[in-house]
């Protein structure tokens, strides 16, 4: 009898399946009874099905380190899974509709009139400084007037057990793959509870990005040629890309696989010589896509695809520019952003955010470093970034002095106490924190992922969830409980 | 739909790097099993088995003599030789891992372990206790591959290059058996080693699974000519030069642009079937397998400058 929920201690957290005196949330219940009833020896076994299925699998990811160059790593999971009840989720799904429909909103208008910046709602200084802003991107109308068609939101739950947005990411977000894969694992570890539970199907998500991207050709009618644009097998989220190509039966493409005409085509080489592309997923930075337009060092990109993308001969998701809005200082603005362009109020808060540009802000900020996360306004992956309570005087001092020297980058919020749920450490159940990242996509409709893909930091009492520094994931389930008890 | 040139050529090498564990696997197999059979005087030893693959100057530059254990290790599982088993599966499955979205997801699974299993596998090829398992283990594995592409992946140009691969490969390994396995047999010809001579010319066969089936097709007792005309020129068996080129040629004909190919492998076709390699003397047999050989290059050249790397 090795999971005594008992003795899970869960102090002043908040915890996604359990209550503080350790009885299960109601969702949780038939879950938490059914650990329970497990033996040593079957977590054991549970535990080696789910390695196993992974190595077999063949789920990876890559880190690339200096000293040993890239690896191909199995894809750290944990077997219990994260229940959340269906009526909590349609609220955060309605959140975060809202959310992106206000997000594109305004990276078009930020293209085109700057409409927000005249009404002075959004400070023009922080537009002039973005290193998200494509002076190349004014005045491009992409089909249905729509920039960021795959958005990845992180979600946290504090304490209060409210859900709050931590960040959008609007230019190539990854993890969506993970999720639909630790499905499988799931369902070849732990069939039973399948039965048991009304757990909500998360397959869809390919078949929806395929008509998203589909209804962007710029050849309608016909059968458009999709491909997912990828930099290549040393890139950390190839498996993701060749996953989705091969879900939704497109080609998987590098750049040097694309050319384009000087009619400002773009075509793809092909055992049959060159064929017309239509719409490019492509999972390659701005930066890189195309050296004529941008890095001319780059090898990834194709040269010429600015061109084509501006002529309207071919589709880009997401479009160039539209990490404009994934910027962490311009997130801090996304509660303006809603009510000026939707007339609304945001359906899912912010956390609070300092901005480090305005004055007293800053102030408080440096003031309380000890207690603030900071965090640089263009890095992912949770590099670059101040975990005050957890960091030496030293560190506190060095963003003490970065954020002086570039106040513009950085933004600051309290520290969360990000909610936990129960995760495997040897045969034990222990608190783990952890987020969520749903996807969402948007063309004709907008689509939101059944869940997403909960990480969850395998570290005691570590918030960093990212796969790249030592986290792991874990199975996401919106249950229906109506008509369960 | 249409095919990437890049992707194309990656699957045709992931075949070969495939088929080229299995016969490197059947090869390490069938000499183990003869040296066993063999009078201890009758020195034959592991040295073919490096000329067979041609890496004699690599060997030496690694280990100082080619006894067995040396020489399994470097064709089994030496990572610096790039023909031994591990490297060749490791190959295939960096190969596999850029067209997993074109191969059924069972068959990306089944590499992917199979270079695994191989790689915990090891060290223990390496002593006679497991070794015949473990190269089991690695031929059943391919074979399970072919199986799943053969019956779960839509017979496309994808597996039209996927077979050819895999053929021009197999043509390839029957070629370097016939050439390194005859010279080494013929010379040591006298009467009294004759029964030995027949056990080796049996482990050509079984080299290349050949043996039952050559037996049921020609009923005889085993002779060299009739074991070259078999590996050469038989048109139904699956690892007889001929058959694979037939294949070939069915590949490239389900192919577009494939006017220069297939005149090249008509050239090679008409050279083979014109010889009667029962007649020929070893020396004789090493030059027109050299031609084999050079055919099949030119074969591979022309593959590649048509669908791999166009202009």
């Amino acid at each position: 009898m090795a999971i005594r929920w008992g003795s899970y201690r869960v102090k002043g957290l908040y915890d996604e399946l359990l209550r503080g005196s350790g009885r299960p949330r109601p969702a949780a219940q038939l879950l938490c009874d059914y650990l329970r009833s497990l033996s040593d020896q079957d977590i054991e076994e549970y535990k080696a099905a789910a390695e196993s299925a992974i190595h077999v699998m063949g789920i990876t990811f890559t880190v690339y380190s200096e000293e040993e160059g890239s690896i191909d790593r199995a894809w750290p999971f944990d077997i219990i899974p994260r229940v959340i009840e269906k009526n909590e989720w349609l609220n955060i799904e309605a959140g975060l509709k809202q959310r992106v429909k206000a997000l594109n909103l305004f990276i078009d208008d930020i293209y085109h009139d700057q409409r927000i910046v005249k009404d002075n709602i959004f400070p023009a200084t922080l537009l002039k400084n973005s290193k998200n802003f494509r002076p190349q991107c004014a005045g491009i109308n992409p089909p249905l007037g729509i920039w960021a068609h795959i958005c990845g939101s992180d979600l946290v739950r504090d304490r209060d057990g409210i859900v709050y947005v931590l960040e959008d990411n609007l230019r190539v977000p990854s993890g969506v793959s993970y999720m639909m894969e630790n499905r499988q694992v799931m369902k070849r570890v732990f069939p039973e509870m399948f039965d048991r539970y009304n757990i909500l199907p998360v397959d869809d998500y390919p078949s929806q990005l395929y008509d998203t991207l589909a209804a962007l050709s710029p050849r309608p009618g016909d059968q458009p040629e999709i491909v997912v644009l990828t930099p290549g097998i040393y890139n950390s989220a190839y498996f993701e890309h060749a996953y989705l190509a091969q879900q939704m039966g497109a080609e998987l493409v590098e750049g040097s696989d694309l050319v384009v005409s000087k009619d400002d085509e773009v075509f793809m080489r092909t055992i049959e010589g060159l064929t017309r592309v239509d719409v490019i997923y492509r999972r390659i930075d701005d930066l890189f896509l195309d050296p004529e337009a941008f890095n001319p060092e780059s090898l990834l990109g194709v040269p010429g695809l600015m061109r084509a993308w501006k002529a309207g001969k071919v589709a880009l998701a997401n479009a160039p520019g539209a990490g404009v809005a994934d910027d962490k200082v311009v997130y801090a603005y996304v509660p303006e952003i809603i009510k000026y362009y939707l007339g609304e109020e945001a359906l899912l808060p912010n956390v609070p955010t300092y901005k480090c540009i305005d004055k007293n802000d800053r102030e408080y900020v440096i003031q309380n470093i000890h207690n603030m996360v900071v965090k640089p306004a263009n890095e992912s992956g949770g590099y670059g970034m101040l975990i005050g309570p957890h960091a030496s005087k030293a560190e506190q001092k060095k963003f003490v002095r970065l954020i002086r020297r570039d106040p513009r980058n950085y933004v600051a919020q309290p520290m969360l106490m990000l909610s936990t749920a129960p995760t495997m450490v040897g045969t034990r159940a222990e608190p783990r924190h952890l987020d969520l990242r749903p996807f969402i996509l948007s063309g004709q409709q907008t689509f939101v992922t059944t869940g997403g893909l909960t990480r969850v930091a395998l570290r005691e009492g570590s918030i960093v969830v990212n796969s790249s520094q030592g986290g792991g994931s874990k199975d996401t389930w919106i249950v229906d409980m109506e008509g369960q008890s | 739909m249409t095919m990437l040139s890049r992707v194309a050529n990656n699957i045709y090498w992931m075949a070969r790097y495939l088929e080229r564990a299995e016969n490197t696997a059947r090869l390490i197999n069938v000499n183990t099993h003869l040296l066993l059979d063999l009078p201890k005087r009758l020195v034959l030893g592991w040295e073919p088995i490096i000329d067979i693959t041609d890496s004699r100057t690599l060997f030496y530059t690694l280990y100082d003599q080619a006894d067995e254990r040396s020489v399994v290790k470097f064709m089994a599982s030496d990572t610096k030789n790039p023909d031994s088993i591990l490297s060749t599966l490791g190959a295939a499955r960096e190969n596999a891992r850029t067209v997993r979205d074109i191969i059924p997801r069972e068959a990306w699974e089944q590499v992917n372990q199979l270079y695994l299993t191989a790689k915990n596998n090891a060290a223990s090829v390496i002593t006679h206790r497991h070794r015949f398992d473990n190269l089991r283990t690695i031929m059943l594995g391919s074979q399970t591959i072919n199986g799943l592409l053969a019956g779960a992946m839509t017979h496309d140009e994808g597996y039209s290059f996927l077979r050819m691969g895999r053929n021009l490969e197999r043509a390839d390994m029957t070629t370097r058996i016939i050439d390194v396995r005859s010279a080494t047999l013929l010379p040591e010809i006298a009467d009294d080693r004759k029964p030995f001579d027949n056990l080796q010319w049996m482990s050509v066969l079984k080299s290349l699974t050949a043996y039952q089936m050559y037996r049921r097709e020609t009923r005889l007792r085993i002779r060299r000519r009739d074991v070259l005309k078999f590996l050469l020129q038989e048109d139904r068996f699956p690892r007889a030069f001929h058959h694979t080129l037939r294949e070939v040629k069915n590949c490239l004909d389900d192919l577009p642009h494939n006017e220069q190919p297939l005149k090249t492998l008509a050239q090679l076709q008409r050279k083979l079937m014109r010889a009667k390699p029962e007649e020929l003397k070893q020396e004789k047999l090493h030059d027109f397998i050299d031609e084999l050989q050079l055919g099949l290059t030119k074969i591979n050249e022309s593959i590649g400058k048509t669908y791999f790397w166009p202009n």
